[in-house]
């Protein structure tokens, strides 16, 4: 912790929201008791789903590997305590269409037996890319929300050295407070956490990014720098805007720099990762655990005793709900995740996974339903609200005509989703949700493409085949009338030269036997019979005209 | 438990399209009070009389289009539509003038090209120019601001002028009108006057004529709050008033007999009513930040053309819809730079 001001810089747009963050940010996070099963999806991350290791009927251990990865995007599951597998078959996960995928269920013995240590090492004395495998065997993953596998953002790459990690403490989202209470409560271990990410990256400085509301957090990290007097990393506290959370917006605000479009932060010599993520890093390295919990939001004034709450990954949101005193009469909704960018559950027998940092039951007057649309009347708002820049009205003007190439010109692929567009539309369009059918419709349109590629290069592929063998029929035809010609021509000795040719007939036809079919081994008499017929057939065939050959 | 699933944002918007039009229309009311209070019942007439048939005719419409009535009707757009219409109609214009240009802005401009949102000319103005493009005559029928000892209709007179077209004993016509500023300045330089003598009639005022100085002022108003209120973006009037402020200064300073000053432009005809309340339908102007400013500075530049050297004494309804048709060219044309993407702006890609 260093005394200077840094200078922040800001971006385009964004909102000022109401926090709603006090409703569960008052208590320490409290235990949840342990689950009766455990969902476990394959697919909690982006990438490859897992895959499985285990049989119905076997008993596994508290953070052994149940799944592992498959393909490079891709990280192994873990059994978050200790039962027996009872099913591995699809069932309900948190995904916005109500989606099922396949999932490990495991029946809870209460005994909570933990499997072997396969984790724990010093990190600074470990090789960075037995540190990568590591973080990767540990099921580590993004747990701001996205869930992309921690271990590829370990790996600094060849061409672009990263100088700086940034850890997202703004926690942005009205609601969502357990980035909050991990750095008041676990500040150690995000600090920990991002020295063991620095080592890997060879990052020389850390930033820790706070948003102004949360000064508590920002408190507790600074004293947990003071105790280890790391002079190379720096608590910075930003404004209150959403989508300051955002990756690239928070690389804006820090160093006024912007990650190209398309592009990474690692462009800009950056690695971002949540609080969680570190302190994630952290207890893997240091006491061998596998990511089998998180802390996990539950708020709104649908939930009885609003709080924060440490969940083993794949705990029923029904027990996860219940354990915050149950719904109230007023729940009218379930979020996973914050207000702006959150998925809508249908049902709470989905599992708390990775990427679950909040739930929001909220009442009727919190997030009242969806309004009726009315046209667009272009006004504008929502330019100036786009974090990104973008011209909205316009994507939302193509999308809704499905142009979808002009929607491109429009940096369709830039918008982050946020939200920020829609919460401000007087006209109460549901502007992201047309941004990502536009997406989804495009990407749907590539795939397309790319099989029309496959299939027209295999039907010109044909085309050229049928042609070269028409002109291989036609060249070998030349040749064999030129060969029936070239003697008469010759004049000189006839009698010689139909020797000759009648030689090389013989020669040819030798030839044309040598090459001819090999199954006609080892076959009955009647076979044989059949196989001599059909020969003389031919033969009285090949004397006639050659007529119909070239037809 | 089982709920209902939308996509995100779940959070509520905070404005609605029929709250955006209404503070509009109270915002309008300064300038309104003020035009009222100089030019008298006339005012009102119109306002009620444009009004009702913008709301019959888009009711019409609507019903014969299949769309919902009611509920689009509460957006109140149409009655802006004819609050638009009206306060730029003269307040001597007989009933059937404001009926025609409200039925016309509101079929024509308006419905027949989708209804809101879709109309690619701003309605009021299209009824407008219609209007004084086919009664030329009517169109000029602006009353005497109070102030000058000249006599005034009150209500029922006014009523009575504007459906039966009788006016009180005694009262001529003639006695009632009176040229615009901008039309007396237009006429007196054209036949060779010096602005110093013009200018020295008392129906001049202060700046831009008497009572226009003060509708203007009350527009200007009603404008900074809608600005205030983040209802309408800054840069259209600022480019508007700006270009018009700057070529008639530039102007003013090379001859200050030929070229009336800057203030006088800002504040007589719709200068104020055109820059905060017509230039700033949002439906029909520039989208994008440095869009608008070319919008609002391309209509100031040919409002001071048109009232220097063109046909009309104003020009805020041909400046308007000029630049309209040019809206969607400025918007691709001024396309901002998205975040991460390189410095080169605007264009194609």
């Amino acid at each position: 912790m260093n005394g200077k001001q840094r200078h922040l810089h800001r971006f385009h747009g964004g909102l000022h929201l109401p926090a709603n963050k006090a409703q569960s940010n008052g208590g320490a996070v409290r235990a949840l008791p342990l689950p009766k099963r455990l969902i476990l999806p394959l697919s909690q991350h982006i990438g490859e789903p897992a895959e499985v290791l285990v049989k119905p009927g076997e008993r596994v251990l508290k953070g052994q590997m149940i799944a592992r990865a498959r393909g490079y995007v891709s990280v192994p599951i873990h059994a978050s305590s200790s039962g027996t597998v009872i099913e591995i078959a699809d069932h309900a996960v948190p995904h916005p269409s109500g989606l099922r995928a396949p999932c490990v269920i495991i029946e809870t013995d209460g005994k909570d037996e933990a499997a072997p240590d396969t984790l724990s090492g010093d990190p600074v004395q470990l090789d960075p890319n037995e540190l990568r495998n590591r973080v990767r065997n540990a099921g580590i993953v993004g747990l701001g929300g996205a869930g992309f596998p921690s271990f590829i953002k370990l790996n600094p790459g060849a061409n672009r050295p990263i100088h700086t990690l940034l850890i997202n403490g703004a926690e942005c989202e009205p609601y969502i407070t357990c980035d909050d209470l991990l750095m008041r409560e676990h500040a150690h271990e995000v600090v920990g956490g991002a020295r063991i990410v620095m080592h890997a990256l060879h990052a020389a400085a850390c930033i820790i990014a706070i948003e102004d509301n949360k000064p508590e957090a920002a408190a507790a990290m600074r004293a947990a720098l003071a105790e280890i007097g790391a002079a190379n990393m720096d608590v910075v506290v930003i404004p209150t805007i959403y989508p300051t959370g955002g990756e690239k917006q928070l690389i804006k605000v820090i160093t006024g720099r912007e990650v190209p479009s398309q592009g990474l932060p690692a462009d800009v010599g950056i690695v971002c990762h949540n609080p969680g993520t570190a302190a994630a890093v952290y207890r893997a390295l240091m006491h061998g655990e596998p990511l089998i919990s998180r802390i996990v939001t539950v708020t709104g004034a649908g939930v009885a005793q609003p709080g924060n709450f440490e969940v083993r990954i794949g705990t029923p949101m029904a027990d996860v709900i219940a354990a915050a005193g149950g719904y109230t009469a007023s729940a009218q909704r379930l979020l996973m995740g914050g207000p702006m960018m959150g998925f809508a559950m249908g049902s709470d027998t989905v599992p708390i996974v990775k990427t679950s940092n909040c739930l929001l039951v909220a009442a009727h007057d919190e997030l009242p339903l969806p309004q009726t649309p009315s046209p667009c009347i272009r006004c504008g708002a929502c330019v100036d609200a786009c974090p990104a820049d973008l011209l909205p009205q316009q994507l939302y003007w193509y999308a809704h005509v499905r142009d979808f190439d002009k929607i491109q010109d429009y940096s369709l692929f830039d918008c982050i989703e946020c939200g920020c567009c829609a919460h401000v539309c007087p006209s109460h369009l549901p502007l992201v949700h047309y941004y990502r059918f536009a997406k989804t419709e495009i990407w749907a349109q590539e795939r397309e493409r790319e099989k029309a590629d496959i299939a027209r290069q295999r039907h010109e592929f044909r085309l050229l085949r049928i042609e070269r063998e028409k002109d291989e029929r036609a060249e070998r035809l030349k040749q064999k009338q030129k060969a029936l010609q070239t003697p008469a021509e010759a004049g000189a000795d006839p009698k010689k030269a139909a020797i000759q040719a009648a030689l090389e007939r013989a020669k040819a036809k030798k030839a044309s036997a040598d090459v001819a079919p090999k199954n006609t081994d080892n076959l009955s008499a009647e076979q044989q019979q059949a196989i001599a017929a059909i020969d003389a057939r031919r033969a009285t065939a090949s004397t006639t005209p050659a007529a119909g050959d070239d037809a | 438990m089982e709920f209902p699933t939308f996509s995100s944002p779940h959070l509520p918007a905070t404005r609605s399209v029929s709250r955006v039009m209404r503070e509009v229309l109270l915002a309008l009311v300064p300038g309104m009070l003020c035009a009222w209070w100089f030019f008298g019942w006339g005012i009102v007439v119109n306002l009620v009389l444009a009004t009702l048939a913008c709301v019959l005719a888009e009711a019409g419409m609507l019903a014969a289009r299949g769309r919902p009535v009611a509920a689009t009707l509460a957006d109140t757009s149409a009655v802006l539509t004819g609050v638009l219409l009206a306060l730029a109609l003269p307040p001597l214009a007989p009933a059937w003038l404001p009926v025609v240009g409200a039925v016309f802005a509101i079929v024509v401009a308006k419905q027949l090209y989708g209804g809101l949102g879709y109309n690619p000319f701003n309605p009021a103005m299209i009824g407008y120019v219609v209007l004084l493009i086919s009664f030329p005559r009517e169109m000029t029928q602006w009353s005497a601001p109070a102030g000058l000892g000249n006599t005034q209709l009150g209500l029922l007179d006014s009523v009575a002028w504007s459906l039966y077209g009788v006016l009180p004993a005694g009262t001529a016509l003639d006695a009632l009108t009176l040229a615009t500023p901008l039309d007396s300045v237009k006429t007196a330089l054209g036949i060779g006057e010096m602005l110093s003598e013009i200018t020295r009639a008392p129906k001049f005022g202060q700046y831009g004529g008497l009572g226009w100085e003060w509708v203007n002022f009350g527009y200007l108003l009603g404008g900074l709050y809608l600005i205030y209120r983040r209802l309408i973006d800054w840069r259209i009037p600022v480019g508007l008033l700006g270009a018009l402020f700057t070529i008639a200064l530039v102007f003013h300073g090379s001859d200050t007999d030929a070229y009336p000053a800057p203030l006088f432009h800002l504040f007589s005809g719709a200068a104020m009513l055109g820059a905060f309340f017509i230039a700033t339908d949002p439906v029909t102007a520039s989208t994008t930040p440095r869009g608008r400013l070319l919008f609002g500075a391309g209509i100031g530049l040919i409002v001071y053309v048109i009232r220097t050297w063109g046909g009309y004494p104003d020009g805020i309804a041909f400046a308007v819809l000029l630049m309209n048709m040019a809206a969607p060219t400025i918007d691709y044309y001024t396309k901002p730079r998205v975040f991460g993407q390189d410095g080169k702006r605007g264009g194609g890609r």
